[in-house]
Order: C-alpha cells, then sequence, then structure tokens
C-alpha cells in the first residue's frame, strides 16, 4: 500500500477462465502446469501496462502508422510464381494438394 | 598498434583489397569459413550454413578477371537473420514452428545485396520470432557473446551481432521491432542502424509487428554501414510501407565534422534503470562531440516514459495478429493426427510449434485486442504513440540529433534475467520510442567497462540518417574506435 491507497484497478487479477477464454481465441492450449506460470506472467505484464492509465489521451488521435500513406495500389498484373516451390513446405500433402484436418 | 588479420577488417577494406586485386574473393571467403569453424562451438552465431558460398566467391573472382561490371558489395561476407527469407534456403526464425521451412523466394533486401555481389555466408541465431532482447528465446539454444561467453550478446538480432564481432561475417542483416539491431549492436561493440520507417522494404521479413519494424545493417565500422544502407534501402512495390524516394549513396555524408549541429540530451533516457556507467560513458561522448564543435542541451520529452508499455501493447497485438497465419496447413509444425478435427489441429500444432515467449506475447495481444480491453490498452497505447511523435517533432525542430544509451545496463549473464517477466522487457527502454516514432536510430560503440561493451544511441528525424552517419563518422574518427577484438 502506497501512500495508504489501493489502487484496485491495479490489484486485479486475471482468472484462470479468462486465461481459457483468450487462449482458445489465440488457439493456444495451456497445460494444468502452465497456468500458474502464465497467469503470474500475465498479471505481471498486465499490471506495469496499466501505466498508461496516467496519460490523459481525450481528444488525441491514435497513430497506427507512422507514415501518411493510404491504399497503396499496384497493377493486378500475373508475376511468375512456382506453386510447386510453395506447396513443398506443406506437412501433408495429396498430390498437388495440401491436405489439412477435417472440418468437423 | 595490433593488426589485424584480413577478416577483422571492415568490409571497406576488405574491398579496396579485392578491387586492387591484392587478395581473391575465394581466399577472404575461405578464411572466414576457417575462422566459423574455429569459434562457432562458442559463440553460436549461426543457425543455417550456406554451402556454396566459395563456389559463389569463384564466380565473382572469374567476372573481376574478366572485367566484368561488378556490384558495390564485390565479394563481402554477409550474415542473414533468420527472419529474412533467402530462396531454397531453411528460413527457421529460430522457431520450432519453422524449423523445416525453406523459403520460396528472396525478401526485397537479398535479391538487392545479391545484386551487389555480396555473398550470403549464413542465417544467423534470433530470439524466437524475434521477440527478446538476449537471444536467448531461440529454439535452436542461445548465443553467447564473443566479449565475454558467459554475457549475452543482446536481441533479438543477437546472432548477427555476434557474428559480426567476433569475424564469422564482415556485415550482416538484422530486423528491429523494438531495439532488436541497436541492442545487440551494443552488446557486441559493433554498429547497427534501425531506418526510417518506410526506407527499406520489409518484403520477404516474416513479420512479427509491422508497424514498427525494419531491416537494418549490422557492420563493423559507421562507413560499412553506411555502404550497405545504400544497397538495401529504396522503393519496393512488393511493400506498401515502402515510401518513394530517390537512389541515395549514404557513404557521401561520412563527413568528419560536426560543427555547428545541436544535440538534444533526454534525461528520460538517463532515468531510473540506467546504470551509472553507462550514464557517464555516453555522457562523456556527448561532451567529446562539444569538444569537437557541436552544442549541446539537456531536454524533457515527458512521455517518453511511457514508450515501453505503450510498446509492448502495440508489438503484442500486432504480433498475435500476424502469428496467426501459423495454423500448421500451408508450412509449419504439423501436430498430425487422424482423429484432430480443424480446431483441435490447428491448437496442437501452435502449442507444441511456439516456445513460451512467443505463446506468452500471444496471449497478452489476443487480451489487449478483445472486447472490453480493446479501449483500455490498444487504443490507448496508439494515442500515447501519437504523442511520444509529437515529442520527438517538438525536439526535432531545435536538435539535429538527440543522443543517449542504447541499452541502459551492461550487457547481463546468459540465465540472469530469463525467469522475470518484466526485467527483461525494461531492457529496451531506451530504443523502443524511436521504433513508435519510426525514426532513425544507430547504436555505435563508444567505450568498454571491464571488458564489456557499452553503446551510444544517436537518433535523428525522419529520412536523415545523412545526420546520423555525420555524427557518428565524426565519433569514430575522433573519439572511440574500437582496434581490438574479441
Amino acid at each position: 500500500m502506497i501512500n495508504g491507497l489501493i489502487d484496485l484497478e491495479k490489484l486485479k487479477k486475471i482468472s484462470i477462465e479468462e486465461l481459457k477464454h483468450i487462449a482458445s481465441l489465440a488457439k493456444l492450449e495451456i497445460s494444468k502446469d502452465e497456468e500458474e506460470i502464465f497467469l503470474e506472467h500475465l498479471d505481471q505484464i498486465l499490471s506495469y501496462f496499466r501505466k498508461i492509465d496516467e496519460v490523459n489521451t481525450e481528444g488525441i488521435p491514435p497513430t497506427y502508422h507512422v507514415i501518411d500513406i493510404v491504399n497503396v495500389f499496384r497493377k493486378d498484373e500475373v508475376n511468375p510464381s512456382s506453386p510447386d516451390e510453395l506447396i513443398k513446405n506443406a506437412p501433408q500433402t495429396k498430390g498437388r494438394y495440401i491436405k489439412t484436418a477435417r472440418i468437423a | 598498434m595490433i593488426s589485424l588479420e584480413l577478416i577483422e577488417l571492415p568490409g571497406w577494406k576488405i574491398l579496396e583489397k579485392i578491387k586492387n586485386q591484392e587478395i581473391k574473393v575465394e581466399d577472404y571467403i575461405a578464411k572466414l569459413i576457417e575462422r566459423i569453424k574455429k569459434v562457432e562451438e562458442k559463440v553460436h552465431a549461426y543457425v543455417t550454413l550456406i554451402d556454396n558460398a566459395l563456389e559463389i566467391a569463384r564466380n565473382i573472382d572469374k567476372k573481376i578477371e574478366r572485367n566484368e561490371k561488378i556490384g558495390k558489395l564485390c565479394g563481402l561476407g554477409l550474415a542473414v537473420k533468420d527472419n529474412i527469407c533467402v530462396k531454397g534456403i531453411k528460413t527457421t526464425c529460430s522457431s520450432r514452428m519453422l524449423e523445416n521451412f525453406i523459403a520460396p523466394y528472396d525478401a526485397t533486401v537479398i535479391k538487392r545485396i545479391k545484386d551487389e555481389d555480396a555473398i550470403i555466408i549464413g542465417k544467423t541465431n534470433m530470439d524466437e520470432f524475434a521477440m527478446g532482447s538476449s537471444t536467448e528465446f531461440s529454439y535452436f539454444g542461445p548465443t553467447y557473446n564473443p566479449w565475454n561467453l558467459e554475457m549475452v550478446p543482446g536481441g533479438s538480432s543477437g546472432g548477427s551481432a555476434a557474428a559480426v564481432a567476433s569475424s564469422e561475417a564482415t556485415l550482416a542483416l538484422g530486423s528491429d521491432t523494438g531495439g532488436s539491431i541497436r541492442c545487440p549492436a551494443s552488446f557486441c561493440s559493433v554498429v547497427g542502424l534501425k531506418p526510417t520507417y518506410g526506407l527499406v522494404s520489409r518484403f520477404g521479413l516474416i513479420a512479427y509487428a509491422n508497424s514498427l519494424e525494419q531491416i537494418g545493417p549490422i557492420t563493423k565500422d559507421v562507413r560499412d554501414c553506411a555502404l550497405l544502407l545504400s544497397s538495401i534501402a529504396g522503393y519496393d512495390p512488393m511493400d506498401s510501407t515502402s515510401i518513394k524516394k530517390d537512389y541515395e549513396d549514404y557513404t557521401k555524408y561520412l563527413i568528419d565534422d560536426v560543427k555547428g549541429l545541436k544535440i538534444g540530451v533526454p534525461i528520460e533516457l538517463f532515468g531510473e534503470g540506467v546504470q551509472e556507467i553507462v550514464k557517464k560513458t555516453v555522457w562523456n561522448s556527448v561532451l567529446e562531440l562539444e569538444k569537437l564543435g557541436a552544442s549541446y542541451e539537456e531536454i524533457s520529452l515527458k512521455y517518453l516514459q511511457y514508450a515501453l508499455p505503450a510498446y509492448y501493447i502495440v508489438a503484442m497485438s500486432e504480433a498475435s495478429s500476424n502469428l496467426a497465419r501459423f495454423d500448421g496447413v500451408r508450412y509449419g509444425y504439423n501436430a498430425f493426427n487422424e482423429s484432430y478435427d480443424w480446431s483441435i489441429a490447428f491448437s496442437k500444432s501452435r502449442t507444441q510449434g511456439f516456445g513460451f515467449e512467443v505463446k506468452k506475447r500471444i496471449l497478452l495481444g489476443t487480451y489487449a485486442l478483445s472486447a472490453g480491453y480493446f479501449n483500455q490498452y490498444y487504443l490507448k497505447a496508439q494515442k500515447i504513440r501519437t504523442l511520444i511523435r509529437k515529442d520527438f517533432q517538438e525536439a526535432f525542430k531545435r536538435f539535429d540529433v538527440l543522443i543517449a544509451p542504447t541499452m541502459p545496463i551492461l550487457p547481463f549473464k546468459i540465465g540472469e534475467k530469463i525467469k522475470d517477466p518484466l526485467q527483461l522487457y525494461m531492457c529496451d527502454m531506451d530504443t523502443v520510442p524511436a521504433n513508435l516514432a519510426g525514426i532513425p536510430a544507430i547504436s555505435i560503440p563508444c567505450g568498454f567497462h571491464n571488458g564489456l561493451p557499452i553503446g551510444m544511441q544517436i537518433m535523428s528525424n525522419s529520412f536523415r540518417e545523412d545526420l546520423i552517419f555525420r555524427v557518428a563518422f565524426t565519433f569514430e574518427q575522433n573519439v572511440f574506435i574500437r582496434s581490438f577484438n574479441p
């Protein structure tokens, strides 16, 4: 406790349910033994992230990109490419097709 | 003065010898390979070595004999970070996910350096998907600092910097998302430049955080840096964020004179967490530049204290989106089992293919972008980015360059910081502002303490690499030049 105040927002911890939810969104599995370490790291990092709460950003536009280029187009022309080369990197193939898991 | 071996010389000196036909490219490349055989076991800079380097060297020798036109990098041995695609060669990002991935095309920078007749020696080790500041997060094991093998070389382009420092390559390419070129350059006492965002094509660079990263040179001195930048910079229609700009020969900015230049010293970058010896060494360097005719003033850029959390929020958010493409279907690690449906197959492949740090950053990025938290983290961080850019814009109205430490601390021991989730991130406090603002920044050697290197960072306004080269070159000519090797 600093200055006798408890900052509730900074103490807020991420729950196991939340961790599992974001992991499922990111298509990652978290094993039972990893839960604790992920929670610990995520909590510490997120509470550090909340340092940005100190800044008043009202009326400030976001910078998604540092250069002001919008909609860059090039001609829709066919260029040489090598599909066989590309397919070589696929772990599962059948002839010239890429094999993937079934869509259940 | 200790006389240096041929391969320990900077590239431009080797070029002179090649052009005067004092040495053959083949003999020089053979010596590089010999060096690799001798020290690689200790340094572990490379993930893959290229087996036809000597053959290419012989072809360049033939071109020289026949008086044919030869490129600007005529025969120089170059190491490439393993997140930059070289056609027909494994490009792993030091990840199990891409352990067997063979790049089907050349990145634009690779095309360009091949056109200039550089010879690719190998692909260098890095933190997995460039996520780290120590090269400890590599699936293939860490790289060791050539100055002290117990220490980290910095990261994430640690293999590239270590290769140049130990003369296992003459030049190297790295990528810099939050300091990944400058950090290892500082820790290995070599020169590393993150160019202005948009100056160098990112086509063929495996993306971590698109809006922040640039490919750039890692070299033995400032002249080599300007030479390599001149070869890789320029507009590329394959990268939609590439800037249309005329060709520039950056070596013409190697001017030994800083008279009248104004240096700003941002106090926030010398703040809490910066070791006294680092502060002192960088400050002395500023004073030396003053003696040479530049003037300096301390300035406060108050939003820089928020650069680190804002950077990590943006970088992790972009990473979670970029790394969504790795599903083990078209390329990459695949945890195949007939009984899996697509969702389980994707999850298993990603869970087994990515390392802990990568998963952590994907999770945090997913969290920061998810409903309910988007405004609080991602949007807010992007607004702070605007404020940091404004801080820099104001500063560059008054100053030509800004000088700060590259790294707040000396190289640390392998394993020392890997367990604490925040300590390692804190090392990036002085490098991330340049990425958020898109401005160029170089790290050059400025001293040693107990045998460990210290680097100085010089930043300038966007597309003012000329000023960076002028200050860096003057410093190198008059104040500090490393005349010894590890």
